[in-house]
């Protein structure tokens, strides 16, 4: 079942089990069921909590915010990621702010699910991959889907605890299929699971055992899938090895499976689709660097897209985002 | 109305600040007002003294408002108050220690010293600083209640300048298509921080909540009857599901924004003070019954005072 699928059926089976859970959104409702068809038929299943909205994104987090004050379970959808500009005081200011400002009377476990990333000629304003401008916010969690983490368990523990959480999900991965490892494989790399304390697991893909990679490579979301296809390639075609850590949860890091493949590595190339600078690679070379400096053979490498606009021109908008090519630039020199 | 029909002293508070049982109606009512009164002058002076650590947004001039409103709310009602929040909050709860605790930023403040002045939460009740993002936040709320079907009101008190946030109009918007079950309360004090209402709002401010179909009722009253009047009626009709209503209330401000940031034309305020709360609805109790509730919230809060110093 491709990707679109697995959520929606994910946020049927919410609806079904949790009577606090609601869906707001613009375009969301039946028949149109969403711009990416994530919420098809959801409305006409629960049409008094599955509401489709104006084009208002600051009232749609700020009245999910005062549902989940309320008690409530709101999972807002964001057409495009973009937008969460829109989004962004009632992210700072209220959401993330309650629990800690009103110490512990409140908590506003908001959901935020936004659609987002290029390669697709949206162009400048609907390509984008802001949640960068999130990550660092205190006591927001930011989470990225990936294939390699079934989306029920991810909502499970969204629904479970009582933190605001802003979900980005790569337009690519929507016609993807999910694939979860299964006994210990993710098709032919070997795959491990690492119980990140707090947060949800963190996947470790490589075409050998760890112990004989080379490079790690830290990367989520649309751009880990890249990643395993080019770690997969590299081993057979150069023999090149590198493990790749695909985590969950972007922030707060649990740095520790990372730490664990850098220290027998020595090499960590990091890979976002988002602008260069200020970014999760820039957090990861820090923290990497301070922890592990003298076990390093190299700087860490931070793979990201340029930091301008995203051209709407298909040519052009491959030469600024990363892709396929950037990543395996960078993992053939950090195995030099 | 009788006065059975109006909100009890909350359970725990000190009579002497929240009314006293038996006492009349009109007695509460003033007593309630002199209560938020004193309270913030009280604030102001141990700002003066540097007891206090921050700032503050005192509602002097303003305390009809809170008292007729929260007059009329319930068990399961919800308040979401902005930075100007204390005489809301003391309406509501009459939680003078934890309120003055807070401000003195201590642990056992309403929010252990974590939120202070502007961002207080207690049952029933929040507050947040920024402009605008509590009336979305007060709308979730309401939709709650819509969902749960229990009959309760969530009220959003915001001020003329908040009327800047664009948030505002899509709330607006949102709660009169869903029919929520929203009173937000506009207190236009004609100030935003120093910037008049001729400067800051164009049009008419009613008209603003009209387009959206959203029914106005509009007062320019500092008479604490009056307003419960109104309030009263306003909540009974949010209450019934008739949708979200605006009760826009002209009053004015009497001290300035936060502690010592005031331009405003002297004979303008002096003017003011004339047709104050207290004033208004003083006249309606002789003056040996003032007298002695005046005398019984100051030796209230000055124990409130001396027991909050103390804290640790």
């Amino acid at each position: 079942m491709i990707f679109a699928k697995e959520l929606n059926d994910t946020l049927r089976g919410a609806l079904t089990g949790d009577r606090r859970v609601v869906l707001l959104g613009e375009d969301i409702a039946d028949p149109y069921g969403g711009a990416f068809k994530v919420t098809r038929g959801l409305s006409t299943a629960f049409p008094q909590r599955v509401r489709t909205t104006p084009i208002s994104e600051g009232a749609i987090a700020g009245i999910s915010a005062g549902l989940a004050l309320a008690g409530y379970r709101p999972i807002a959808e964001v057409m495009f990621g973009d937008f969460l500009t829109l989004m962004f005081d009632q992210v700072v200011n209220h959401m993330a702010k309650y629990q800690a400002m009103y110490a512990g009377q409140a908590t506003c476990p908001v959901v935020i699910r936004a659609a987002t990333g290029g390669h697709r000629g949206y162009g400048p304003t609907h390509s984008q991959s802001l949640e960068k401008h999130f990550l660092g916010v205190p006591h927001l969690r930011v989470v990225a889907a990936s294939l390699y983490h079934d989306p029920r368990t991810v909502f499970a523990d969204f629904l479970g605890r009582d933190e605001p959480v802003l979900y980005v999900e790569h337009k690519l991965l929507y016609p993807q299929h999910l694939t979860s490892p299964v006994n210990g494989r993710v098709g032919d790399l070997i795959a491990g699971s690492d119980a990140s304390p707090g947060a949800l697991p963190t996947i470790r893909l490589s075409a050998v055992p760890a112990e004989d990679c080379s490079v790690s490579v830290l990367a989520y979301g649309y751009q880990a899938h890249l990643a395993a296809q080019v770690i997969e390639r590299l081993a057979i075609e150069e023999e090149i090895f590198a493990e790749l850590i695909v985590p969950a949860q972007i922030a707060p890091m649990d740095w520790a499976p990372v730490e664990r493949s850098v220290a027998v590595t020595g090499r960590l190339v990091t890979v976002e689709e988002g602008a260069d600078g200020w970014s999760w690679g820039a957090e990861a070379a820090s923290v990497i660097s301070r922890r592990l400096f003298g076990r390093l053979d190299r700087p860490v490498d931070v793979v990201a897209s340029d930091a301008t606009v995203i051209p709407s021109s298909k040519t052009k908008e491959a030469a600024v985002l990363v892709g396929s090519a950037r990543i395996e630039a960078a993992i053939r020199a950090a195995a030099n | 109305m009788s006065s059975t029909a109006l909100a009890p002293a909350p359970a725990g508070t000190d009579e002497r600040l929240t009314g006293v049982p038996g006492e009349p109606l009109a007695h509460r009512r003033y007593r309630r007002m002199r209560f938020i009164r004193r309270f913030e002058e009280t604030l102001l002076q141990l700002f003066e003294e540097g007891a206090l650590n921050g700032t503050t947004h005192a509602c002097i001039g303003q305390e009809a408002d809170a008292v007729a409103v929260t007059e009329h709310l319930a068990d399961g009602d919800h308040i979401f108050s902005n930075h100007r929040c204390h005489g809301h909050y003391l309406a509501h709860s009459g939680d003078a220690l934890g309120l003055m605790a807070e401000i003195m930023g201590k642990e056992a403040g309403v929010c252990r010293g974590m939120g202070g002045s502007q961002h207080i939460c207690a049952p029933g009740f929040k507050s947040n600083g920024v402009q605008g993002g509590i009336v979305p936040n007060a709308a979730g709320i309401a939709l709650a209640n819509q969902l749960d079907g229990d009959g309760a009101v969530s009220v959003v008190f915001i001020g003329d300048g908040t009327l800047g946030e664009g948030v505002v109009y899509e709330t607006l918007n949102m709660a009169a298509l869903w029919r929520l079950p929203l009173l937000v309360v506009c207190e236009d004090n004609r100030w935003a921080q120093s910037t008049p209402v001729a400067a800051n709002l164009a049009g008419d401010m009613a008209a603003r909540f009209a387009a959206f179909g959203v029914p106005v009722r509009e007062i320019d009253s500092t008479d604490v009857e009056e307003l419960s009047t109104v309030a009263g009626e306003e909540v009974a009709a949010v209450r019934a599901g008739d949708g979200p209503r605006v009760l826009l209330i002209h009053t004015y401000r009497l001290c300035h924004h936060s502690k010592s940031d005031d331009e405003r034309p002297q004979d303008e305020i002096d003017a003011h003070w004339l047709v104050e709360p207290l004033v208004v609805h003083g006249r309606r109790l002789d003056g040996a019954d003032r007298s002695r509730i005046d005398d019984e919230v100051e030796a209230a809060l000055a124990e409130v005072v001396a027991t909050a110093r103390a804290l640790p």
